[in-house]
């Protein structure tokens, strides 16, 4: 017999669960004792809990491990929302352990006590409150089952502090079967012969790939594919790095601010072949304009309900990515052929593509996707990635190609502020001699700075390219070109002084002002300075803006392109 | 428009209805009726949830729904032959002329009176939510005291079974 606390730190070690992160308090005292007893599971003390679950949620992103957070009842749990909400909207597997009130105690009004089955109902995969201890163990299991099957996604189980106390016989569940949880894996072999049919028939096709390509891990499957059909393949900003952007098939990203041959090619294909995409409006912008085109659209997902969610589909294939792309390229093996015309829906392609939709002009400051191309250059283009929300963020999708996946760590779905930082502890912690770029804003940076302790603490080397304009860009941008530049709160004063900031903080601090400086900078912080960390203040030109740009509720070929400005 | 009726089997756990019912209100689904019991099965629940849309809605609907881990089953029972049945209690004036004209009334619709004072009655009626609306749009509205309805809960004609 073994206690509660005991049993959920057995069911981490028997998930090979390496670490944890977390924040001790009354509820999960018993867990923390259990946790100091042994050294299997190591704990990373954050300083806020929302840095918890974000670096949880990134462990996850950068590897194909399940992140575990473990935070205490009530105000623990509330900050962890922020972070539970952002591991959903992009599908992140991920187990957070939250301690709870005594059960004699639920529903009084107890000291630190919150609904927490209830507060995260809405943005979990699903959640457990653990009423008995003999229910503990198999309630962990199912929880790590659940995140990381089907689509995946955040489960939180919530355990009372009287359940970590009593004590029980430890038996883990090998497996797991649950009548009400069986998500499909294997596509329907008939819809998979009619999309191959449809690819043949293909003229002016296009693969769209999102955010399932990486989680499913089928970027090997997608460019062997993609290769053997030679068409183009467009990416979402979750799916980047699922197909090599240095690839010449590769069309760059689509969406909001795709470049100008992604957009076109998606809005004029008479065949879209999705993959692990969503069709969501930052991607196909007004959907009426989007259906003004007829075509034909393959969906390959393992979630139905993503499938003719926005867009009507005319081949569901409902299942886990890699499969599926296997069967289609032994289904090709017998005399596939493409369509000739496919040769001059190239030429229309390298003719948008003429039009170089990146290009921007330099100026006397520094430029940030300037900025993007050197750390692009002097990391090899072998960094991790992470970035917070705004400019900042679709400069760093633009401009630094990531040809791997699992390496572009960022807030899609719910567009999260202050995830970078954090998301530069969890893939540190699941990759410990990855080289890590936090891109990010003055604004955005502010609201986890807090988490450079916990960085000092454990020794993360995180380099930090904080953009600094002195305003909300992305914000401000908007508010320039939709509100007769009435920057209503966008501009931030009283900025501190980084450089001493990082150094309070026992960092490296670098405060980079012109073009010329910025490249010997990274250089310096990803050699010298390679095991620090090192936070890079670049103040840039205030008035960059980031194209092109498809407006909100706009189609996606009504770009605005820099050029027209 | 249409009017659907969807059935869902789902662990009787606790939460599982706030799940479902979240999940209509977070994604503004209607929910026009919804009901909700174990089955004979105690670790089994039944819900029956009125609600209307588009096709594409109410594929969403479905969708929705299987992907919550709890459901074990879902289906619209309005795609083919059923039966469906809800119950009204309705409390109404019982006085003077109006007390034998009550229990006309309820007798033409095939109810019961099953509370009687001096001055009221309780009438009990079962049928299909039409004949339920037709029988107080019947009623003089100043007679009616109070009506507490189910719902409507549904089940598929013949060998159509949703069972695990």
């Amino acid at each position: 017999m073994i206690s509660g606390a005991e049993i959920v730190i057995r069911c981490l070690q028997e998930e090979k669960v390496d670490c944890v992160f977390g924040y001790p308090g009354g509820s999960v005292l018993h867990i923390y004792d259990a946790l100091f007893k042994q050294d299997q599971v190591k704990h990373i003390l954050v300083r806020h809990e929302q840095a918890a679950v974000h670096a949880a949620d990134a462990y996850s992103r950068s590897s194909q491990r399940v992140g575990v957070a473990l935070v205490t009842s009530g105000p623990g749990v509330t900050n962890t929302v922020t972070g539970i909400a952002t591991a959903y909207m992009d599908s992140i597997p991920m187990v957070v352990l939250t301690g709870q009130v005594p059960s004699f105690y639920i529903g009084q009004d107890a000291f630190q006590e919150c609904d927490t089955v209830g507060i995260t109902r809405p943005c979990v995969k699903h959640n457990f409150l653990v009423k008995d201890v003999k229910d503990l163990a198999v309630t962990i299991k199912k929880a790590f089952h659940i995140a990381s099957t089907g689509r995946p996604g955040p489960v939180v189980v919530d355990i009372p502090k009287d359940i970590t106390a009593q004590m029980c016989q430890f038996d883990y569940p090998k497996t797991i079967q649950m009548r009400s949880y069986n998500p499909v894996v294997k596509g329907h072999l008939g819809q998979i012969k009619k999309a191959v049919q449809i690819l043949q028939e293909a003229k002016r096709p296009v693969i769209y790939t999102g955010g399932g390509v990486i989680l499913s891990d089928a970027a090997e499957q997608l460019t062997r594919l993609a290769h053997k059909l030679n068409f183009p393949v467009t990416n979402t900003l979750m799916g980047l790095g699922g197909y090599p952007a240095t690839d010449r098939q590769f069309i760059g990203m689509l969406g909001m601010h795709g470049t100008f041959e992604a957009n076109n090619a998606m809005h004029y294909a008479d065949v879209i072949l999705a993959i692990g995409a969503r069709f969501d409006d930052r991607v196909i912008g007004n959907p009426e304009h989007f259906s003004e085109e007829k075509r034909r659209v393959i969906h390959i997902d393992i979630d139905p309900s993503s499938i003719s969610k926005r867009v009507k589909v005319d081949v569901p294939i409902v299942g886990n990515v890699p499969d599926v792309l296997e069967e289609i390229v032994k289904l090709m093996d017998g005399g596939f052929k493409t369509d000739p015309d496919v040769a001059n829906w190239w030429k229309q392609i390298d003719e948008w593509r003429g039009r170089d939709s990146l290009r921007y002009k330099q100026s006397e400051h520094i430029m940030p996707q300037f900025v993007m191309e050197k750390l692009y250059e002097v990391t090899g283009g072998n960094a991790f990635v992470t970035s917070d929300v705004g400019q900042h963020q679709m400069f760093a999708a633009q401009y630094y190609k990531f040809d791997k996946p699992r390496r572009w760590i960022n807030s899609g779905g719910l567009g999260t502020m202050g995830v970078g930082l954090p998301y530069g502890m969890g893939v540190l912690m699941a990759n410990p001699d990855a080289q890590v770029a936090c891109v990010t804003g003055e604004g955005s940076i502010q609201m986890c700075i807090q988490e450079l302790s916990t960085c000092k603490q454990y020794g993360f080397p995180i380099k930090i390219i904080n953009l600094n304009n002195g305003m909300l860009g992305m914000v401000r941008q908007w508010q320039e070109m939709f509100y007769s530049k009435r920057y209503s709160q966008s501009y931030v004063t009283s900025l501190p002084d980084f450089v001493k900031l990082a150094e309070a903080y026992g960092h490296v601090g670098m405060k980079i002002e012109k073009p010329e400086d910025v490249e010997p900078a990274l250089r310096k912080a990803f050699t010298e300075h390679k095991n620090d960390l090192v936070f890079m203040d670049f103040i840039i030109d205030p008035g960059a803006n980031v194209f092109p740009m498809v407006a909100a509720g706009k189609g996606l070929t009504e770009m605005i392109l820099a050029e027209d400005l | 428009m249409l009017r659907h009726i969807i059935s869902i089997l789902i662990e009787n756990e606790s939460g599982a209805l706030s799940r479902v019912a979240g999940l209509f209100s977070a994604r503004g689904y209607n929910i026009e009726s919804l009901t909700v019991a174990p089955t004979e099965d105690p670790s089994l629940s039944r819900m029956t949830i009125l609600t209307s849309g588009s096709d594409e809605v109410l594929e969403q609907i479905t969708k929705q729904l299987n992907k919550l881990v709890d459901v074990v089953k879902v289906v619209d029972l309005s795609e083919a032959a059923h039966v469906e049945r809800e119950l009204m209690l309705i409390k109404v004036r019982a006085t003077g002329k109006d007390r034998e004209e009550m229990k006309r009334m309820a007798d033409i619709f095939r109810g019961r009176i099953i509370d009687v004072t001096e001055s009221t009655y309780v009438i009990e009626l079962t049928g299909a939510s039409s004949k339920l609306d037709s029988f107080i749009a019947a009623l003089d509205a100043g007679l009616i005291l109070e009506t507490v309805r189910t719902g409507v809960c549904g089940i598929g004609r013949g060998d159509r079974i949703l069972k695990v």
